[in-house]
């Protein structure tokens, strides 16, 4: 009914303190910026580390599997139907390592409205000649075009063009510490031979350096074309086709379902890589406790500074209710003085945080093993600007409840008779 | 004399710390409209403890009380917090401005509180108070900046501002100096006798006492001479 009244005298009294105000409203500023500004950078760079993997990873991986065939003969018979067979040294079939039908797979595929995109790939295992010496590696036949609007293949391309590979013949894109070790530059031509001993020489187009050393010292690109022709095999060969999925949580369903549709062996994210998942959300844990314990040790400032405003204000209370103002009318008083404090204090915390946070985002952050980035990553989502103005006002509220509940109950006639 | 505006019937009161104190023993007496009535008595005699009861800010008595006519008995903090702002004016020994405010915004306040009337017209009405008790050219200054007298005057003015049918007022010289008082006595005697407003003072000022309507004399908790 009178909120403007009970707002304009919670402002007097809050201006009239106004350091004591605002010492309350600096602890929620910088307790607002911090949890900003750590929450940023610690999203940033989870996003980071998840992109690192899970951004090159399919959603949905179709392959065949080189493994026993489980349907053996005596499964087959009547007479053994019932029992239980033990077969021993069952060997894996020698069948193609191709998918089945990959033309119409790939169509079918694109046709399904889940899925955002595939991409085909052949794997090929080879050696490097380098003078008398072999190095393993692989050779990944790819979709240049799909790969990087996929997964980003083009950020991890160091030197050179990613799409040379498609319109160079036979050229390669060397893992750079597969190329450090040939010695070979950039328009240098390197040997290759495939396990049934064809030889060929390549073209490096290009370095390709994706942050994990490992993959960097044995894998090398090609186009699907020049896998096909180094392996000898048609055009429709293909050993893996990654897909990804609109919706990310629907992938160990759709792989499920793949599996059954297109008889191959199918693998989901979730399944393949569920480590990363567990880390990111350990990690967003973490940052969320330290910014809300940031938050509640505000609410003890603000608690206090209330609570000595009541001592100081005792009189003023009394006469306020002497006046006829109701307990009631006290309370919301403190109230609007405690929620004012959150509220200027968060909002000037929500800048600083966003000024914090722009400044590392200027940091220069360079590392070998994380090629694309050059500065501190920091996630602007509005998500935590949202979070932390909530909870700055219920942090503070919750810290004026008590303190405005004791000057509601103060008894004026105590007051006025103890002078 | 005309209506009963305040009517006290059999009040007790007692206080338990530590032992049991009877302090007010069947305190029974009535003011009408227009009275300027006087409580006096000696130090501890319970004349303050019946003010804060009248006053309806002291609920723990036994006794009825009735201020308007109206049962002052099981009433909500809220209702007689309201019955204060709309019904009685208080003007205190130690004047008790709020010092975060200006003299014509804590004379506004317990009119704005009561919203009987807009803003606009609340701050007319105060400034007019302000001009009947001399003191219009202290309205934009902030109440600390007063003297005891000046605080005291503004305290008044707040009093009246929503035309309480009664004022009580505790000790209200008894922290000004004898020319301050007399000032002060002046107002009383004046809405008294122009604006027939109904006045009750608790004092031990004897001079002061005398100069009223009706004096009601108090002893050990109870009304010795009315």
């Amino acid at each position: 009914m009178k909120s403007h009244l009970i707002i304009r005298i919670a402002k007097s009294l809050l201006l009239a303190r106004w350091r004591q105000t605002l010492v309350a409203a600096v602890g929620v500023t910088f307790s607002i910026a911090m949890f900003i500004t750590l929450l940023g950078f610690m999203n940033g760079l989870n996003k980071l580390l998840d992109g690192l993997i899970i951004n090159r990873i399919a959603h949905v991986r179709l392959f065949k599997e080189i493994k026993p065939n489980a349907h053996q003969p005596i499964n087959s018979s009547d007479r053994f139907k019932h029992s239980y067979n033990f077969i021993r040294t069952v060997k894996s079939e020698s069948s193609r390592q191709a998918i089945y039908n990959s033309g119409a797979v790939l169509r079918a595929l694109k046709k399904d409205d889940r899925v955002s995109g595939v991409a085909p790939r052949i794997t090929a295992q080879v050696f490097f000649n380098d003078g008398v010496v072999d190095i393993t590696g692989v050779i990944n036949g790819i979709d240049v075009e799909a790969e990087s609007h996929l997964f980003h293949f083009n950020e991890y391309v160091t030197a050179g063009k990613p799409i040379d590979l498609k319109h160079v013949s036979s050229s390669i894109i060397l893992g750079k510490g597969l190329a450090a070790k040939l010695l070979a530059n950039i328009g240098d031509v390197v040997q290759v031979t495939t396990a049934q001993q064809e030889r060929f020489s390549l073209k490096v187009v290009g370095y390709f350096q994706s942050g994990l050393q490992e993959v960097d010292k044995t894998q090398s690109f090609a186009s699907l074309a020049t896998t096909q022709k180094i392996l000898a095999r048609p055009s429709d060969y293909i050993t893996d086709i990654q897909v990804k999925l609109n919706d990310l949580s629907l992938a160990p369903g759709v792989a499920r379902e793949y599996a059954k549709l297109f008889d191959t062996e199918t693998e989901d994210i979730q399944t393949a890589n569920a480590q990363f998942e567990t880390g990111s959300f350990i990690r967003s844990l973490i940052s969320y406790s330290v910014g809300i314990t940031l938050l509640i040790v505000a609410g003890f400032g603000i608690y206090n500074i209330l609570n000595m405003m009541i001592y100081e204000k005792m009189d003023s209370i009394a006469i306020l209710k002497a006046t006829g103002f109701s307990g009631f009318d006290v309370n919301r008083i403190f109230i609007a003085i405690a929620l004012s404090i959150g509220f200027f204090g968060g909002i000037v915390g929500l800048l600083f945080g966003f000024l914090l946070s722009s400044i590392i985002d200027q940091i220069p952050f360079n590392t070998a093993a994380l090629p694309t980035i050059k500065t501190y990553p920091i996630d602007y989502n509005p998500v935590f600007y949202l979070i932390a103005t909530t909870f700055s006002l219920v942090t503070t509220y919750l810290a004026g409840w008590a303190p405005a509940r004791k000057a509601s109950k103060i008894d004026p006639v105590v007051i006025i008779r103890g002078k | 004399m005309g209506e009963n505006v305040l009517q006290a019937k059999g009040i007790c009161k007692s206080f338990h710390d530590p032992v049991r104190i009877m302090v007010l023993k069947d305190v029974t007496f009535s003011i009408s409209k227009g009275e300027f009535v006087s409580v006096i008595g000696k130090s501890g005699c319970g004349k303050s403890t019946l003010l804060y009861i009248l006053s309806t800010m002291d609920t723990d008595y036994k006794g009825e009380l009735f201020i308007d006519q109206e049962n002052m008995l099981g009433r909500s903090e809220k209702q007689l917090a309201r019955i204060r702002n709309e019904k009685i004016g208080f003007v205190f020994q130690f004047h008790y401005l709020l010092n975060e405010f200006t003299v014509l915004e804590n004379v506004m306040l317990p009119g704005l509180k009561l919203a009987r009337w807009p803003e606009a017209e609340v701050k007319l009405r105060a400034l007019e108070k302000l001009r009947m008790l001399d003191i219009q050219a202290l309205s934009g200054k902030m109440a600390n900046q007063l003297s005891g007298g000046e605080k005291q005057r503004v305290a008044i003015a707040r009093a009246l501002i929503n035309d309480p049918i009664i004022i009580m007022c505790d000790e209200p010289t008894g922290n000004l100096d004898k020319a301050n008082g007399l000032t002060v006595f002046n107002i009383f005697k004046l809405l008294a006798q122009e604006q027939h407003q109904t006045l009750l003072v608790v004092t031990h000022d004897q001079e002061f006492a005398k100069n009223t309507h009706r004096i009601i004399e108090m002893d050990d908790g109870r009304i010795v001479r009315q």
